[in-house]
């Protein structure tokens, strides 16, 4: 064997910071050969895929618009995640959110009190929280498996809202699109800035991430949970309140996507449309992963996330790169990224000559 | 004493020749040289962690060295993998039995030694005759799970008897099994040595290698610390072998009588909801103010159940609240971190996994029993306290560990159970269960927790100590009783008692429920 892996032991503080390090420069060196490969001029392609998008004011603001959903939804699922449960339903959860709030939002458009909003997402966030409550429910009433459960209800979100879409949310002055009618301004969230689509959402999404972060760094209730999703003898052996914790962990988690939801529909799109989300709650899942379940780590992959969903968009249009490409890319990257994790708990060691093995001896049993 | 070597044939059956097997972080075997003769008992000794398991693991093919050279019967072999040693007539009882507990004895027996020896009803008469022959009572037809602990250690031996057997290894086999019990085993094995069969009997208990075995290698850190004749050695020597010092050695605790009673159980029944667990019948037990309870008796016997009847993982309904009470308090239906408020501290028997969160730091595992000690205000985890909890369990209890924040499962065995021990002892308890506190724990840490147990206890405690070491319990208890079958046998004034009295309550030789009996102590 020449290389080979030999466990620390503990966890590496030096490779905790190097590691992603490393997988960036990995996927850049890997992207570039795989642009030449294809004929394109590699700096200029990665130039366009990572730098433009984020060059101006107006690419920062859409940057923070597409990472907003995502972000909210990762920071719910790493609590989630921090016990074990396998909220797979972001997405579902999301769904509902803005179901609700937009059910809310259409029959409230001429009421002008900034209560509306406030209704609006309050709706929204509790929808969504209802919608995991239901696999809360499933798994400590029926003990059913919450991936299973979440995923289905998944389905069954996106047929409601395309149900209600089609049918009593539609527009009746909106040419039999399948759209709701447009909000009332008073339940859109103001913007921040003139020019841009980003709007008052990010600070919800700040307070989550403080609040998320206070809950499982510094709580006890966070301990609770860490504790329940590391080991569940223990967590029973001090008497922590199991049910009690998948709820509330399913809650937040549910919560936060719907208020993601809620903020799509009243935020950048302003009505109720079949593709709220292109399937954010699903990204949620890679980027809550990678950071770690940490809210300041899941920060930071969600900001990246949203710039490969939006270089993929514009190497596209300007580059006519194919999308497949920019998905490859995208995969080589998160695969670079949680492959170099496993340097955190190994010593990589190389073997420079093969170590001899000592050559086998088969007796016979009859022989003796 | 042992019966003589029958010698049969001068050639050893088995020699290693510098045997090395490193291990990241550790050398588990160093420069290991062994010999073992035809017909020969021999014993590996020392202390948990000194090797002889990764060498046992060796000879059966399980793991293979990193260099050094293994002769069976004059030839040099090389093993890959347990068939191959099975097919040389080496047969291996480890610790931990692989049964199969749905099936009959017979139908286990045949899917170990495979299709070609028979059906499992041809192999009947064979398991009889084998069994009968070394004077092992085993039925063929009945099913494991309803066999004794030390009915499954035959299984496994006649298993490894139905081929061709010339090397019996043997891991610890004494562990499991009543004293009485350990001696119907010795029979068989002399019975074996005198037919030529090599033995390797691996095992810490002095007493009995004395009993059994013609020779010994004492391993310590990896390296062979001595060869000797266990007959002519006496326990002293051995365990200086063993452990390098012998300051560690067995001390004599004076035994007091208690105070007031603070753990009350009566008539606590309760049934198991899993078909092969135990179920409790009429427990009646009182641990006072002051004194240390010891139960003994084998694992399953219900031991699990009380302890997590007791811990509260377990609750009963209210109605029958008043079956375990703490002062006088019914507690049986409260959660545990109610039961801890009313002062009971725990050690369970597993220490990674139940007793502490195995990733998490030590710091983090003091705060996992410890929260009600003003650890936690408004919800918030006041980080400076724990710290000052961890660093003051490690300075005080001996933890040999970096610094608080290292990771509970990178500690040893016996330096987590001090540092988990520590941790319930300064919540400075009015009881504390102890189950198996030191079970596979070093000589040297095991004197430190008796030492801290026998604080405690004159500190005006109340203790449980639910282990299967005899020597331990009659070393710190001073009432001793035994579970059978998920009963409990009157407690007694360990002054009072022998050894064979408790042999015989572990194989449930008592009748008189505590209440019918007269005053014990």
């Amino acid at each position: 064997m020449l290389l080979s892996l030999e466990p620390r032991g503990q966890q590496s503080r030096l490779m905790l910071w190097c590691s992603p390090l490393l997988a960036a420069v990995l996927t850049l060196g890997c992207g570039s050969l795989l642009f030449i490969a294809l004929g394109h001029d590699p700096i200029l392609t990665l130039h366009t895929l990572l730098i433009a998008p984020i060059s101006d004011l107006y690419g920062v603001s859409e940057l923070l618009v597409k990472a907003l959903p995502i972000l909210l939804c990762a920071l719910g699922l790493a609590v989630a995640y921090q016990a074990r449960i396998w909220n797979i339903g972001a997405e579902g959860q999301l769904l509902l959110g803005a179901l609700a709030g937009s059910a809310l939002a259409v029959n409230i458009i001429d009421l002008q009190s900034r209560w509306a909003l406030v209704l609006i997402l309050l709706v929204g966030t509790l929808a969504g929280a209802a919608w995991a409550g239901l696999t809360a429910w499933l798994r400590t009433r029926f003990n059913a498996n919450e991936i299973l459960t979440s995923i289905m209800l998944n389905y069954i979100a996106l047929n409601l809202l395309l149900f209600c879409v089609h049918g009593p949310l539609k527009d009746p002055a909106g040419f039999n699109f399948p759209e709701s009618a447009m909000f009332g301004d008073a339940s859109r969230l103001p913007l921040l800035m003139e020019d841009g689509r980003v709007h008052v959402g990010v600070y919800f999404a700040l307070l989550a991430l403080v609040a998320v972060w206070v809950l499982l760094q510094k709580s006890f209730i966070g301990f609770q949970i860490k504790v329940l999703g590391l080991d569940k003898r223990a967590a029973r052996f001090v008497g922590f309140r199991e049910k009690r914790l998948i709820w509330l962990s399913l809650l937040i988690s549910g919560g936060l996507a719907g208020l993601a939801g809620v903020c799509e529909v009243t935020g950048p799109i302003g009505q109720l449309v079949p593709q709220v989300s292109p399937g954010y709650g699903y990204a949620a899942i890679t980027v809550a992963f990678l950071g770690r379940l940490n809210p300041i780590g899941i920060l930071f992959s969600s900001l990246l996330m949203a710039l490969l969903y939006i270089g993929g968009e514009s190497a596209q249009m300007s580059m006519n790169l194919p999308q497949a490409i920019t998905q490859l890319f995208q995969g080589m990257m998160l695969f670079f990224l949680l492959a170099s994790d496993v340097l955190i708990l190994y010593r990589p060691r190389l073997n420079l000559r093969w170590s001899r093995r000592a050559p086998a001896t088969v007796v016979h049993a009859g022989a003796l | 004493m042992p019966n003589p070597v029958p010698i049969l044939d001068p050639t050893p059956r088995l020699q290693l020749r510098n045997i090395s097997k490193r291990y990241p972080g550790c050398l588990a075997n160093d420069a290991i040289d062994l010999s073992i003769a035809p017909g020969e008992i021999h014993a590996l000794l020392g202390e948990n962690g000194a090797g002889k398991s990764t060498l046992m693991k060796i000879i059966y093919g399980v793991t293979h060295a990193d260099s050094g050279e293994m002769i069976w019967q004059g030839q040099r072999v090389t093993l890959r993998n347990p068939a191959q040693a099975r097919g040389l007539g080496i047969g291996m009882v480890f610790q931990h039995f692989s049964l199969f507990e749905t099936l009959s004895v017979a139908q286990n027996i045949a899917l170990a030694i495979g299709a070609a020896a028979g059906t499992p009803k041809q192999l009947e008469p064979k398991i009889r005759e084998v069994s009968r022959r070394y004077g092992m009572a085993l039925e063929p037809e009945r099913l494991v799970h309803s066999l004794s602990i030390g009915e499954r250690q035959r299984v496994e031996i006649i298993r490894c008897l139905m081929q061709d057997i010339r090397l019996l290894i043997l891991d610890e086999p004494t562990s499991v099994l009543t004293p009485q019990e350990a001696d119907d085993l010795f029979v068989t094995l002399r019975r074996l040595s005198a037919e030529g069969c090599s033995i390797l009997f691996i095992s810490h208990k002095l007493g009995e290698v004395r009993a059994l075995c013609h020779s010994a290698t004492v391993l310590r850190g990896g390296r062979v610390a001595g060869h000797c004749v266990p007959a002519e050695c006496s326990d002293r020597q051995l365990a200086q072998l063993m452990v390098g010092d012998a300051a560690a050695l067995i001390t004599d605790y004076p035994k007091v009588t208690g105070a007031n009673a603070f753990l009350n159980v009566t008539g606590l029944s309760w049934h198991n909801p899993d078909p092969f667990g135990c179920s409790l019948k009429d427990i009646e037990l009182e641990v006072r103010s002051g004194e240390i309870v010891g139960i003994a008796g084998v694992a399953g016997n219900g031991q699990d159940e009380l302890l997590a009847l007791l811990s509260g993982e377990v609750p009963l309904s209210r109605n029958d609240g008043a079956t375990i009470s703490f002062a006088g308090q019914p507690v049986a239906h409260l959660r545990p971190d109610a039961r801890r408020k009313l002062g009971l501290a725990f050690v369970p028997a597993e220490r990674l996994g139940h007793g502490a969160v195995p990733d998490l730091s030590l710091a983090d595992n003091a705060l996992l029993t410890a929260f009600q000690q003003g650890l936690v205000s408004n919800g918030l985890i006041q980080r400076g306290k724990v710290e000052a909890l961890a660093e003051e369990i490690i300075r005080r209890f001996g933890v040999k560990t970096p610094d608080s924040q290292t990771p509970a499962r990178s500690l040893s065995d016996g330096n987590l159970q001090k540092f988990i021990l520590g941790r319930e002892i300064l919540q400075q308890p009015k009881l504390l269960v102890a189950a198996h506190p030191t079970w596979g724990v070093d000589v040297g840490a095991a004197a430190t927790i008796h030492r801290a147990l026998i604080a405690l206890r004159d500190a005006g405690a109340a203790i449980l100590v639910i282990s299967e070491d005899l020597d331990e319990l009659f070393q710190i208890s001073d009432r001793l009783g035994a579970l059978c079958s998920g009963r409990l046998s009157p407690l007694k004034a360990t002054v009072d008692t022998r050894l064979i009295d408790v042999g015989g309550w572990m194989a449930g030789q008592f009748d008189a429920p505590q209440s019918l009996a007269p005053a014990t102590v």
